[in-house]
């Protein structure tokens, strides 16, 4: 398995929202490095007849009836929030799509 | 808007070949949300229908809806696919502050329903069959209003505001696989079958499936590739095409566009596209580059989604009858042509004609009248023929009147007016106004009398055997009675007096 | 006044049923032991003094009504801070979540109130509950009770320590690789992780969902099996939940105590010991063994090969659900925002608020994840770390054939001093080598104390790992050990403490 190069890190750190110092996204990199390696044995013994685990539990079909149940009063929503204008989530202007 | 020179329409398509993919998000009409117990209620004030699981609150859990799950099968039924024995949500992972978990709960590569196909009937009778990809559960998102900008936009915005009642709300996501061979017909083949499938959703009763109210929406995928070739060419994706007319608008701006780009021998970016109504172009949003991986892994707080053979069967054995056997159905019942009903389709009609025929009108009376006096009406308001003031039972009330002899046609138009003017029902309408048909001899004798006395040239020509001209006579009297008599009557004592 | 925070929940409540002592005397006695050392032990995060009293005036006035009191009613319990309540900062030891107060119970807090438990405060932890230390606190770290200067182990070493040092008869932490049990093991006190979908986690603050649950910590495993009975149940709100009785925990402890295991089949898993084991830990884990023999259970050793698999596996898999669990703190709708100067996007403000309001390990493990679950990477990481699960599943399966439980040392080590690993990532991982076969496998566990290792006299856990949904035999074989070992000592381990 290659290792991971900081310029993964670095993009791995956009994919995931984090604003990395470059002394960080070096540190980083190292460590990342002797974790991948050390995990990557997984597939040593993860033959193709092996079927994935998701869950521990045999579960199957867990659902609730579709009843109204009392939502928060949106006091209490906005209550947590940085910022809040007309009853609403205040937040910054989002890039992106227009 | 754009400023590209499209190619003409019959242009672009003697060169190229399109080839299109059709995804349709359906919010379903549950009473709560997917994964928790807020109502789905439109127009409550915002954040009013938010609880700790579909804001995102840490620690908060999903618990699937079980008629989320029962609508997702009876939409993967109609739409003739295969149920999963076994399925599993999945996490897609992006970030969007309309999306309180940064991650949205979906399906991926185990969708409750997939293979299917839609049959859908175009202008001229024919039939194309729609291939479905898939139908899969997921969950809508939240709104958010841009503050600042112009025109509510995001450019330019200074901030946003963020309502998390719409984030949850269950969606069924339904993706075609490439429709291919619609030729120059692919706008007109997207438009029918969203049409089509709205109908279907409509008679499943999982929604209302409003385009208008957001409750359907449809994106447009579309590439271009030259006669004769296999592979496809790039595409595009137009993003919330939201009415019949836009959805078709799209496919043919976009086949327009992409034939100028390629004659220009460019090539065609993979990106979203926004559709603007007022000028039906498209222009382009996100590009859709390699950095965009969603990541999406087994939902682990979910269990898997296992349908029950039998409670499948059951659903598929209570199925409505689908819309197009109905029409198929109906069309013979009523012994009309392709032709007619194909405008009563056009107009709506279907429903308002059988809960009229359902309240006790003849079925031809019921669609003379839906598709006459009321269709006109619909036309000229801009409304649509549901959202008439009349109910179908109030225009039941009318066509017995008239079957009774109680009132003419034109007295019943008429009526019918006052009603939609908001004069109240048909039998207050009569009473109000005094509308009733005069058949009384006594009350008609002096009318068809003062008639021919003041014509005595038609009067003779009846004389002589030419009992066509009594027509004129009968106008004179019905103009004198305002319209209230009954006109078979006088023309009967016209010719009983002048034998 | 001493012995009300010496004594056992068990003692507490029932002193308290017998009115002996009020449950606001019981409340203030613990809220004056945890002004008196919390400062240097720094157990809580945030001591709710006004609640506790309300909860324990509630319970006062509910007895001299009259009515019925639960089996735990009054009685003081610590809570990790990764389970929200209502009113009450919750950060799961992050500055993301600093300031944040929930608008909601999570089930667990809901049972406790319930049953009359009176919750003193929120205990400190790894960040996120990731760690093995309790260093990776946004808030500073934990001191171990039988030496400050100690880790008192992670992620809850701030539920174990405030066990240790009787600022809490009981506490509640959350196992995901360990951290309940190797907290246990390493300050002298009982942790059980329970079976996968027994306790709810509905407000459990998601650091893996798939291997996080909650469970019972106290001095004594007859306390542990009491609060154990009062958390579990099916829980609607939690879709991974089951539905099935609670079982009989507190009756399991109570027959283990009387010593008798004739006819308990017990397996020694030979993968764990070897390198990396101290040898402390070992001597004192193979006394235990003996003790159990002694006790007429029957003892064989049993090889669980795909157990070495399991660290690489755990260190797929909880970092990938954690990249996607935490994706929330985005600076939105609640918690930390930084940067917000009205001219930056709401991305660069999630990107900055999060390098600001995570710590390291939370973003090593978030970009980890981010790797693992990469298209192109998934089936060589994520999808080959669920094989291993399975194969981990088989290998318990096969074994919980020929024996009824398996037994480890908890921990390869006794605590270690604060700082040696903190930048180490793969060395600090290792604490968990025996405890994380069970999150994946999601069967139960428990670890109690089993004496001080000879070289540092420090403790020593004995993990004793069950079948899922046979919890009840760890209270049995617990409770067995327990008793056999305070009377070979003479008193309960923990009375070795040196005073705080
Ligand atoms: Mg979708
Ligand atoms: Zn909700």
């Amino acid at each position: 398995m290659p290792g991971i190069t900081r310029e993964e890190v670095a993009h791995l750190a956009r994919l995931s929202r984090l604003e990395l110092k470059a002394e960080e996204l070096d540190h980083f990199a190292e460590q990342l490095n002797d974790i991948v390696d050390a995990v990557a044995r997984v597939s040593e013994i993860a033959a193709e007849d092996v079927p994935p685990t998701s869950h521990p539990l045999p579960l199957t079909n867990v659902m609730r009836p579709d009843v109204v149940r009392p939502s928060l009063t949106p006091a209490e929503a906005l209550a947590g929030a940085p910022a809040a204008e007309e009853q609403r989530f205040r937040v910054p202007q989002i890039l992106g799509e227009d | 808007m754009s400023v590209i020179d499209l190619v003409p329409y019959d242009e672009a398509l003697a060169a190229y070949d399109p080839v299109m993919g059709l995804e349709v998000h359906v919010e379903l009409g549950t009473a709560t949300k997917m994964f928790c117990g807020c109502s789905t209620e439109l127009g409550a004030e915002p954040n009013s229908q938010t609880c700790p699981t579909c804001l995102g609150l840490p620690g908060a859990l999903p618990v699937v809806n079980e008629i989320g799950v029962e609508s997702a099968v009876k939409i993967g039924l109609a739409l003739n696919c295969e149920i999963a024995e076994w399925c599993r949500f999945a996490r897609k992972n992006y970030f969007y502050p309309d999306m309180p978990k940064n991650f949205q709960t979906s399906q991926y590569d185990e969708p409750i329903a997939f293979n299917g196909y839609l049959d859908v009937t175009l202008e001229d009778g024919e039939v194309f069959r729609v291939q479905i990809e898939r139908a899969h559960m997921e969950e809508d998102t939240g709104k958010s209003s841009h503050i600042g900008g112009a025109t509510g936009r995001i450019h330019g915005a200074s901030h946003s505001l963020l309502d998390y009642n719409r984030a949850g709300i269950p969606l069924i996501e339904i993706v075609t696989k490439p429709i291919e061979g619609a030729g120059s017909r692919a706008p007109e083949v997207a438009k029918a079958y969203v049409a089509e499938l709205r109908e279907v959703i409509k008679a499943l009763g999982v929604s209302e499936a409003r385009m208008d109210k957001g409750q359907m929406r449809c994106d447009v995928n579309l590439s271009l590739r030259p006669h004769g070739r296999e592979e496809f060419g790039t595409r595009s994706e137009t993003k919330n095409v939201n009415s019949l007319r836009s959805v078709e608008r799209a496919a043919r701006f976009e086949i327009q566009r992409h034939a100028a780009v390629l004659n220009e021998g460019g090539s065609i970016v993979q990106e979203t596209r926004h559709f603007h109504e007022e000028d039906g172009s498209t222009t382009a949003g996100r590009i859709k580059d390699n950095a965009e991986d969603y990541r999406y892994f087994p939902e682990p707080d979910l269990v898997p989604v296992a349908p029950p053979r039998e409670w499948v069967e059951e659903l598929r054995a209570a199925l409505p009858e689908m819309p197009r056997v109905r029409r198929e159905r109906l069309q013979g019942e009523w012994g009309i042509s392709d032709l007619e009903m194909q405008s009563v389709l056009n107009a709506g009609a279907i429903e308002p004609i059988l809960e009229t025929i359902a309240a006790g009108a003849p079925a031809d009376q019921a669609r003379k009248w839906w598709m006459g006096e009321l269709a006109r009406h619909a036309n000229e308001s801009g409304a649509e023929l549901g959202a008439l003031p009349i109910t179908p039972a109030q225009v039941a009330r009318v066509s017995e009147l008239v079957a009774a002899g109680s009132l003419n046609d034109k007295l019943a138009r008429q009526v019918i007016e006052a009603v939609l003017a908001g004069e109240g029902g048909p039998d207050e309408v009569v009473a109000g106004r005094g509308l009733a048909v005069v058949s009384d001899d006594s009350a008609l004798g002096a009318a068809v009398d003062e008639a021919i006395a003041a014509n005595p040239d038609v009067a003779a020509k009846i004389r002589d055997g030419k009992v066509a001209a009594a027509g004129a006579l009968v106008g004179a009297v019905m103009k004198a009675t305002r319209g209230q008599a009954d006109a078979a009557r006088v023309k009967e004592l016209i010719l009983e007096r002048l034998a | 006044m001493t012995d009300l925070i010496r004594n056992t929940a068990a003692e507490t409540a029932a002193a308290i049923a017998a009115g002996e002592v009020s449950a606001v005397e019981v409340a203030q006695a613990h809220l004056d032991r945890i002004g008196a050392v919390d400062e240097k032990v720094h157990a809580f995060l945030h001591v709710d003094t006004e609640g506790a009293l309300s909860a324990a005036r509630a319970v006062d006035a509910k007895r001299a009504a009259g009515e019925e009191l639960g089996p735990l009613a009054g009685v003081p319990l610590a809570l990790k801070d990764v389970f929200t309540t209502k009113g009450v900062p919750t950060t799961a030891g992050s500055k993301i979540l600093e300031g944040w107060v929930p608008p909601y119970d999570a089930t667990l807090t809901r049972r406790l109130k319930d049953a009359g438990v009176v919750i003193l405060g929120k205990t400190n932890m790894d960040e996120f509950a990731m760690g093995s230390s309790t260093e990776n606190s946004a808030y500073g770290p934990t001191g171990n009770p039988w030496d400050l200067s100690r880790i008192p182990g992670g992620s809850g070493g701030g539920s174990a320590a405030a066990l240790a040092a009787y600022e809490a008869p009981l506490a509640i932490g959350t196992d995901t690789g360990g951290s309940i049990r190797q907290p246990g093991a390493v300050t002298g006190t009982v942790g059980v992780k329970p079976t996968y979908g027994t306790v709810s986690r509905y407000g459990l603050i998601a650091f893996s969902s798939s291997l996080d649950q909650g469970g019972p910590c106290a001095r004594t495993v007859l306390d542990a099996a009491l609060l154990h009975e009062a958390i579990a149940g099916h829980d609607p709100l939690d879709s991974t939940s089951i539905d099935a009785p609670v079982l009989p925990l507190v009756a399991a402890a109570r027959q283990g105590a009387g010593g008798d295991l004739t006819g308990v089949r017990v397996g020694v898993v030979k993968e764990f010991a070897g390198e990396g084991y101290q040898a402390g830990v070992m001597q004192r884990f193979n006394e235990s063994v003996e003790i159990l023999r002694g006790l007429g259970a029957t003892v064989v050793e049993l090889s669980c090969p795909s157990f070495s698999y399991a660290l690489p596996a755990y260190y797929l898999i909880a970092p990938s659900e954690a990249s996607s669990n935490l994706a929330r703190f985005d600076a939105m709708r609640y918690g930390l925002r930084v940067g917000d100067d009205g001219t930056r996007s709401a991305e660069d403000v999630t990107a900055l608020t999060r390098e600001a309001g995570f710590g390291p390990e939370v973003k090593r493990r978030i970009i980890l994840g981010t790797y693992a679950l990469s298209s192109g990477y998934y089936d060589a990481y994520y999808g080959s770390a669920q094989k291993v699960r399975t194969l981990i599943t088989q290998d318990f399966a096969r074994s919980f054939a020929d024996v009824d439980v398996l037994v480890s040392p908890t921990t390869p080590t006794t605590a270690f001093p604060i700082g040696e690993r903190a930048d180490d990532p793969m060395a600090m991982y290792l604490a968990d080598l025996c405890t994380i076969p069970s999150n994946l496998a999601g069967n139960s566990a428990m670890s109690v104390p089993c004496g001080l290792a000879p070289e540092d006299n420090l403790p020593v856990g004995l993990q004793i790992i069950a079948p899922a949904m046979a919890d009840d035999r760890l209270y049995r074989v617990g409770a067995a050990v327990e008793a056999a070992l305070n009377n070979q000592w003479g008193h309960p381990l923990l009375e070795e403490a040196p005073a705080l």
